[in-house]
């Protein structure tokens, strides 16, 4: 059974975010072979390239809101520009991405649509004849999962965490045709006045969209302890995350932490440092691909999880792992 | 004067362990808590009124076991407590949406206080479905508030142009900074709003002895879901119908027994990128 996907494709500061491309991945897979996969676009000033990018990806149209009042993040100006598309498409799925945005957008869609909200999709269990669909999701922060599926009569809204589902590959530019198209909508008299956007990330990589994380905990001991994870860090390209304990010392940011409350991460590599493995801390990496331990204490919960342990001095360990990869890079 | 509805649920304690059976999670022994979000949420809801002057009224959707987190509600310093009997609602964010927003609705008020998510369930859907039916506009995941006349806002200096002007104009507004993945948006919008509560807020207090004496005489009801969908003239039922169901519950995928790496420092780090490049299939 073919359907008809919406895909809110999210962009950041004008470049398509990877979570859209895995949404776009899920919707393809959703739609079917003769199903049709729609892509909405929310910009102020165009977005030609991220519209190609969409359709060499999977896209059948794209559909591009382009108001001013789109610029800063008003959800009612945002709610609007999906809910024209929603009118317009009239799909049975609209998925986005479990970030930020589209864990505010999602719930307000789905009430204004009478659809139903499955949050946080790590995995979907679809068969080839397009019958039940499953949804896996994370139940208390990891230590449990469930399956849900949909009832049937009304449209679906769903938001995939980042970084679990397979991205949206290019496909044969010849066999691909696709339309973009301008999407009208009514800016509604708007509530939300942005005064400002404090960038304390420095436009660094969100943590939960991270391929790696080097994360720190008590065992930094200090701010400046948290220097050579963000070396490490860096070599592999990843972001510093926390657990609560180096937050609560303050160490760093509440931003940076990674557990049952704060952020919870899944990258391919996730190197825990000085974190003991609370879990609490456990319930927010444990579903990381490769897990790494430093600690000083062979004792430490955290070694329970890890596929690879290193018992010593992180203050040691870390800057000879940075020059070691360095080393292997060149 | 405000009048504050801080939504909260009753939640595992984060410390316990998720033991999945065929039934269900079993929750035997387990120790439950208030989500820890919502304590940011009435914490905040209690501190506002203390500013402003008010009424916080705390409503939950939940088993008769979730009483307990509406007295310990009370203790810690809300007014009034409202207990919407969930035993009787599907296990849907929709369906518990609308059952909230028809027991929020008659209350009128000026500000509705949540957490971001609920660390068990962790959707994090029911409360904006429930701003969206009500509404009300919502400033998400807030790390600071204040409430402010529009004669005070209007007074603030301004950081600029403002990245988005609003439009719509209100008597009071709520002044928020919000946690965006980590940066951090100041907004403002016009009340009655919804809010949802991020770690960071504030630092929760604890209930106190005479708390817990005074919470005894305070208001405290429960309603049934069939109250309010079931009369003559009230919303049709399928305003309330559930539109997801769960049809498996899982234990984590079990992990392999991982490797210590030996040796002294450098040692270790040289086998370790070498694992990670060639059994870990990764750099």
């Amino acid at each position: 059974m073919s359907k008809t996907i919406l895909v809110f494709a999210e962009s950041r500061d004008g470049v398509l975010r990877r979570v859209a491309l895995e949404a776009l991945g899920a919707a393809r897979r959703l739609a079917g072979k003769d199903g049709a996969v729609h892509a909405v676009l929310a910009c102020s000033g165009g977005a030609a390239e991220e519209a190609a990018a969409l359709l060499a990806r999977g896209a059948d149209v794209v559909h591009i809101a382009d108001d001013p009042s789109l610029r800063a993040f008003a959800p009612e100006a945002y709610i609007a520009a999906l809910g024209a598309a929603m009118a317009a498409v009239r799909p049975d799925a609209l998925l986005l991405g479990h970030t930020s945005m589209g864990r505010e957008l999602a719930p307000r869609v789905a009430a204004a649509f009478r659809a139903g909200h499955i949050a946080d999709v790590t995995a979907i269990e679809a068969s080839d004849d397009g019958g039940d669909v499953g949804f896996i999701r994370p139940l208390y922060a990891g230590k449990a999962f469930e399956r849900r599926s949909f009832l049937p009569g009304h449209p679906w809204v769903i938001t995939v965490r980042p970084n679990n589902l397979p991205a949206a590959e290019p496909e044969d530019a010849a066999e691909r045709t696709g339309t973009v198209t301008a999407l009208p909508f009514t800016v509604p008299p708007l509530y939300t006045a942005v005064r400002s956007l404090v960038r304390r990330t420095g436009g660094q990589l969100d943590l939960a969209e991270a391929d790696v994380v080097v994360s720190g905990g008590r065992g930094v001991r200090s701010a400046a302890g948290f220097e050579p994870l963000q070396a490490l860090a860096s070599a592999l390209g990843g972001a510093v995350g926390a657990s609560r304990g180096a937050c609560d010392a303050g160490y760093c940011d509440y931003a940076l932490q990674i557990g049952q409350t704060g952020k919870v991460v899944t990258p391919q590599l996730y190197i825990a440092c000085g974190i003991s493995g609370a879990i609490q801390h456990l319930a927010g990496m444990s579903q990381s691909r490769v897990i790494v331990a430093i600690n000083k204490d062979a004792d430490a919960p955290i070694f329970g999880v890890a596929d690879y342990g290193i018992v010593g001095d992180l203050f040691e360990v870390v800057p000879l792992l940075t020059s070691e990869l360095q080393r292997v890079r060149s | 004067m405000l009048k504050i509805v801080v939504l909260l649920k009753q939640t595992f304690d984060t410390e316990e362990k998720i033991i999945v059976t065929p039934e269900g999670v079993d929750d035997r022994d387990a120790k439950f808590v208030i989500n820890p979000y919502d304590e940011y949420a009435l914490e905040e809801a209690i501190r506002q009124r203390e500013l402003l002057g008010g009424q916080v009224i705390v409503v939950t959707c939940g088993p008769e076991r979730s009483q307990e987190a509406l007295r310990t509600a009370l203790a810690i310093g809300a007014d009034e407590a409202i207990r919407l009997d969930g035993s009787s609602l599907p296990d849907d964010s929709y369906s518990i949406a609308s059952a909230l927003a028809a027991v929020i609705e008659p209350l009128k008020p000026d500000l509705v206080l949540a957490g971001l998510f609920a660390v068990d369930s962790g959707s994090g859907s029911a409360a904006l479905q429930v701003a969206e039916r009500l509404g009300l506009p919502h400033a998400s995941a807030v790390v600071k508030a204040a409430i402010l006349s529009a004669a005070e806002l209007d007074a603030l200096p301004a950081a600029g142009t403002p990245l988005q002007a609003a439009g719509q104009r209100a008597e009071r507004y709520a002044l928020v900074e919000r946690d965006v993945e980590g940066d951090t948006e100041t907004v403002s919008i016009p009340l009655p709003a919804l809010i949802t509560a991020q770690q960071g807020l504030n630092e929760p207090r604890y209930p106190s002895l005479p708390g817990i004496m005074k919470a005894k005489r305070k208001p405290f009801r429960t309603v049934k879901a069939s109250e309010l969908f079931g009369g003559a003239g009230s919303a049709p039922l399928d305003s309330a119908a559930p539109r997801t169901v769960r049809t498996q519950l899982l234990p984590p995928p079990p992990r392999a027994a991982g490797k210590r790496i030996a040796g002294g420092p450098a040692e270790q780090a040289a086998a370790l990128v070498e694992l990670l490049r060639t059994e870990a299939k990764l750099l």
